[in-house]
C-alpha cells in the first residue's frame, strides 16, 4: 500500500483546535492561580483574565457546535465499542513491536475508536461540566438578592468543587494528549497533519480526495 | 496557513489582555464626584451668636448658660433628654429578653468594668452637670451642657472627677458667643478617650483624629474633604444617626456608608459582588490604630500592687502605660490588622447580674449575630478587647467594683487598693450579690471598626483574604472561599491521577526508545 498526502484537517478545524487549546492552557494556568496553586498574576488579574478567556472560549465552542452540526462532522466523535480493545492492544502491545496502527485513518474516520471515547466524553461531559460551572461561577447570586431566583445557591462550594474536578479530567487529558499525539507514523506526523491540515496516510480508494471546495480554498491562501 | 492560524491565535491572546487592561479603568467619577462637590461648600452659619444681647449677660454657672440657650431653642431640652447621650442608655429589642433599656446602668464592659458608684468620676463625659447616682439630675434641663458639643471656640473643657462640670476658670460668655455646629473636637473629647486614656477603647477613634491626615483617615483629613462627624452621624433634631455595639442591640439608626457611596460603588462589577457579603470597611480599613497604639488586653488580676505603699505604673517604650497600679496590666497595639466577624447589626449583651455560663471560656459581652447562611449578614472589620476581670465563682456573675472615690475608706479600689471592699461595696450599689469570693475570668469585647478609613490604593487586596496562607477570613469557616478553600480529595485525586499519568507516559517512552534501540541495532 503506497503514501498519499491527504488533507484531513479543514482550516476551521485547525483554527478551532489551536485556539482552544491556547484558551483551555489559558484558562488552566489563570484557574489555578484562582485555584491558589501558584501566583503569578495576581489573584484580582487573574480572575479578570479567566473571565474573559471564558467568554471567548463559549464563544468558539458555539463557533464548532455550529460547525459540527453543519458539516456532519459531528459523527466522527459518536463512540464505538469495537475495535477499542485492538487499539489498547496497540498501545500495550503493538506500538512497541512496531505493528501497524489498527485502525486505519480516513477522512471519513479520522478518530480511532479510543479517541472518540474521549473526545466524545470531554464534549458531553467535561467541557459542559466545566462551563456550566463556570457560568454558575460567574453568575451565581445569593438568595434574597436580586437576580433570577433559579441560580440563587446557599454555597459556592459544589460549584466551585465541580469546576475543579473538570479542570482536573482536562488537565490529565491533555498530558496523555500531548504524549499520544507523538504516536502516530513518526513522532511529529500528527502534530504536522494538525498545522497543515495534511497528513501522509495510506493510500487506498477509501481515504480519497479532500472535498475540492476546501482544497480549492486551502490553495488561493 | 500555518501562520494564519499561529497569527490569529496570538491575535486572540492579544485581546484577552488588552480588554483585561482596558477594562481596569478607574471607578465611575460621578457618585465620587458629586459628594466631594456638596462636602467642598464651605458652610455659613445662618446667626451670629456673638450679636444676642441675652448672651452678652455674665455667667456664674454652667446652668444658667443652658438656661439662657433654651429661651430661644425651647424645644431642644425635650430632644436631648429623650436621647442616649444625656440618658446613657437605649430602648432595644433583645431577641430572649424582650424589651429592655441597655446602657452604661446595666450593661458590663472589660475596661473599667461599670459607671454605678463612679459617676463623679465617669460624667466627665456626660452630657450633663452635677452627676450623682440618683436619677436627679436626669430630670432637671437647667444640667444640659450644650457646650461640651456646640463649642466652636476649643475652649470649653469638662473638670476631672466633677460629676460631669467644666473647668471653673472658663470664659463662659466668650464660648456662649461662639456656639455652633458640632465639631470633631467636641465629639473627641469624650470618643477618643473612652475607656480612660487616648484610644483605649475603639482603636479607630483618637486624638489624632482631632486633626487628621487624609492617610489616617480619607473622609476627614484636613488636606482632603475635612468631614465632621456630623457628616456621617447625620443628625435630626438631635438624633444621631450611628452607634457602637458596645451598647445597642437593633438594627436600627446606623450610619453607613453606603449612603452616600450606594452599595455598588466599584467600577468592577467583581467589586460590586461582594458588597453583598462584605462590609465596605473589611476592604477599606486595612488597619486601625495607625497613630496612636491602642489597648488589646487588660489583665484586672495584677492591679493592686504597691511599691512603699504607694501605686505606680510602668510605661512601654512609647509611653503607652503597661501596669497600672489601681487598673493592672495592659497590652497595646499599634497598625492593628481587624479581626473579621459575621455581622447582621443586631447584638446581644451581658448585663450585670446574667450567669456566666463556661467561667473556664472566654465569656463575650456583646455578642455580634451573624453568619454566612444570614442574608442580614455580612463580614466586618472588628477590634477584639479581651480582659481578665473579676467574678463570684459563688454567684457565678461578673463583678463591679467601685473604683473611684475622692477619699479612702468608701472601699474605692482606686484608693484603697482592697478587692473585697471594692466588690462589696460596687455590688451594692449595683444591687447585686457578692458572695465574697473573688476570682478572675476571661472576657472579650467586639468593637466594630469604621473609622480610619484607608484611601483606596491603601485598601485590602484579594489576595489578602483570597490565599491559603494566612487569610485575612481565615477565622471565618462556614463558608466556601475561592483561592483560600479546596476539596482536598479532590485536589489530591488530582494530583495523583496526574502523576500516575505522567508516570505511565515516562515507562511507556523509556519502552518505545528502548525497543526502537534494539531494533536499531537488529538492523544493523
Amino acid at each position: 500500500m503506497g503514501k498519499k498526502q491527504v488533507y484531513i484537517y479543514r482550516s476551521f478545524e485547525r483554527f478551532w483546535h489551536w485556539m482552544q487549546s491556547i484558551l483551555i492552557f489559558f484558562l488552566a494556568f489563570t484557574g489555578f492561580e484562582i485555584h491558589g496553586t501558584y501566583s503569578f498574576f495576581g489573584f484580582r488579574e487573574a480572575v479578570r483574565y479567566h473571565n474573559i478567556a471564558a467568554y471567548i472560549f463559549i464563544g468558539l465552542i458555539i463557533f464548532a457546535i455550529f460547525w459540527h452540526l453543519t458539516t456532519g462532522e459531528y459523527k466522527q466523535y459518536i463512540p464505538t465499542l469495537e475495535n477499542i480493545k485492538a487499539q489498547l492492544n496497540y498501545y500495550i502491545f503493538g506500538i512497541f513491536r512496531n505493528a501497524p496502527h489498527p485502525i486505519k485513518k480516513t477522512v471519513l474516520s479520522k478518530l480511532n475508536p479510543l479517541q472518540k471515547i474521549t473526545y466524545f466524553g470531554l464534549k458531553i461531559l467535561v467541557i459542559p461540566l466545566s462551563v456550566t460551572s463556570g457560568l454558575l461561577y460567574m453568575f451565581y447570586r445569593y438568595p434574597s438578592k436580586h437576580g433570577i431566583a433559579a441560580i440563587n445557591i446557599q454555597t459556592l462550594e459544589a460549584i466551585a468543587v465541580f469546576h475543579t474536578i473538570a479542570a482536573l479530567f482536562l488537565v490529565v487529558f491533555i498530558i496523555t494528549h500531548l504524549y499520544l499525539i507523538t504516536t502516530g507514523h513518526t513522532p511529529t506526523s500528527n502534530l504536522k497533519a494538525m498545522l497543515t491540515g495534511y497528513e501522509e496516510l495510506d493510500d487506498d480508494n477509501e481515504t480519497g480526495d479532500a472535498p475540492s471546495g476546501n482544497k480549492i480554498e486551502e490553495n488561493s491562501k | 496557513m500555518k501562520k494564519i492560524i499561529l497569527m490569529l491565535s496570538v491575535l486572540g491572546l492579544l485581546i484577552v489582555f488588552a480588554y483585561g487592561t482596558l477594562s481596569q479603568r478607574e471607578a465611575d467619577p460621578t457618585i465620587l464626584m458629586k459628594l466631594k462637590e456638596e462636602y467642598s461648600k464651605k458652610y455659613t452659619p445662618p446667626v451670629d451668636h456673638s450679636r444676642f444681647a441675652i448672651l452678652q449677660q455674665e455667667f456664674n454657672s454652667p446652668q444658667e448658660v443652658t438656661k439662657t440657650c433654651v429661651t430661644c431653642h425651647n424645644t431642644t431640652p425635650q430632644q436631648v433628654m429623650n436621647g442616649n447621650h444625656w440618658n446613657w442608655e437605649r430602648e432595644e429589642f433583645v431577641e430572649g429578653r424582650g424589651i429592655i433599656y441597655l446602657g452604661k446602668k446595666n450593661a458590663i464592659n472589660n475596661f473599667c468594668i461599670g459607671t454605678t458608684g463612679n459617676e463623679q468620676s465617669c460624667a466627665k463625659c456626660h452630657i450633663g452637670y452635677g452627676m450623682d447616682s440618683t436619677e436627679r439630675i436626669y430630670s432637671d434641663s437647667a444640667n444640659i451642657d450644650c457646650l461640651i458639643c456646640h463649642d466652636n471656640t476649643e475652649t470649653y473643657a469638662k473638670a476631672p472627677e466633677e460629676a460631669g462640670n467644666p473647668v471653673r476658670t472658663l470664659d463662659l460668655n466668650y464660648i456662649a458667643a461662639n456656639v455652633g455646629r458640632t465639631q470633631r473636637s467636641n465629639c473627641g473629647v469624650c470618643h477618643f478617650y473612652g475607656g480612660g486614656g487616648n484610644n483605649v477603647k475603639h482603636g479607630d477613634l483618637e486624638s489624632a483624629m482631632f486633626e487628621p491626615t487624609s492617610d489616617l483617615d480619607v473622609h476627614m483629613g484636613t488636606d482632603r474633604a475635612n468631614l465632621q462627624c456630623s457628616a456621617c452621624h447625620t443628625t435630626m433634631l438631635h438624633n444621631i444617626a450611628g452607634k457602637l455595639y458596645s451598647l445597642s442591640s437593633m438594627n436600627i439608626s446606623r450610619a453607613t456608608c453606603e449612603e452616600c457611596h450606594t452599595s455598588t460603588p466599584h467600577e468592577d462589577d467583581i467589586l460590586n459582588e461582594h458588597t453583598i457579603k462584605v462590609a465596605c470597611q473589611s476592604c477599606h480599613i486595612p488597619e486601625y490604630a495607625k497613630e496612636n497604639a491602642t489597648k488589646m488586653h487588660w489583665d484586672w488580676s495584677t492591679a493592686g500592687k504597691l511599691k512603699n505603699g504607694e501605686p505606680f505604673h510602668e510605661e512601654d517604650s512609647s509611653g503607652n502605660h503597661t501596669y497600672l497600679s489601681i487598673k493592672g496590666s495592659f497590652k497595646w497595639e499599634k497598625n492593628v490588622k481587624p479581626d473579621y466577624v459575621w455581622f447582621n447589626g443586631t447584638a446581644s449583651h451581658y448585663l450585670q447580674g446574667d450567669i456566666v455560663k463556661d467561667p473556664s471560656q472566654v465569656t463575650v459581652l456583646n455578642q455580634l449575630h451573624g453568619s454566612y447562611a444570614d442574608y442580614d449578614s455580612k463580614i466586618i472589620p472588628v477590634k477584639i478587647h479581651v480582659a481578665k476581670q473579676p467574678y463570684d465563682p459563688v454567684n457565678r456573675i461578673l463583678i463591679k467594683p467601685k473604683l473611684y472615690s475622692e477619699r479612702k475608706g468608701d472601699g474605692a479600689f482606686w484608693v484603697d487598693f482592697d478587692w473585697q471592699a471594692a466588690a462589696t461595696v460596687g455590688m451594692r450599689d449595683a444591687g447585686l450579690p457578692f458572695s465574697g469570693k473573688i476570682e478572675f475570668v476571661e472576657t472579650a469585647m467586639y468593637w466594630p471598626v469604621n473609622h480610619q478609613v484607608a484611601k483606596k490604593e491603601k485598601s485590602v487586596n484579594c489576595v489578602e483574604c483570597h490565599t491559603t496562607e494566612n487569610s485575612r477570613l481565615a477565622g471565618l469557616t462556614d463558608f466556601y472561599l475561592p483561592g483560600r478553600d479546596r476539596s482536598e480529595i479532590v485536589d489530591t485525586t488530582g494530583a495523583v491521577l496526574m502523576m500516575l499519568t505522567l508516570l505511565g507516559i515516562m515507562v511507556h517512552t523509556s519502552i518505545r526508545i528502548a525497543v526502537n534501540v534494539k531494533r536499531k541495532k537488529r538492523g544493523k
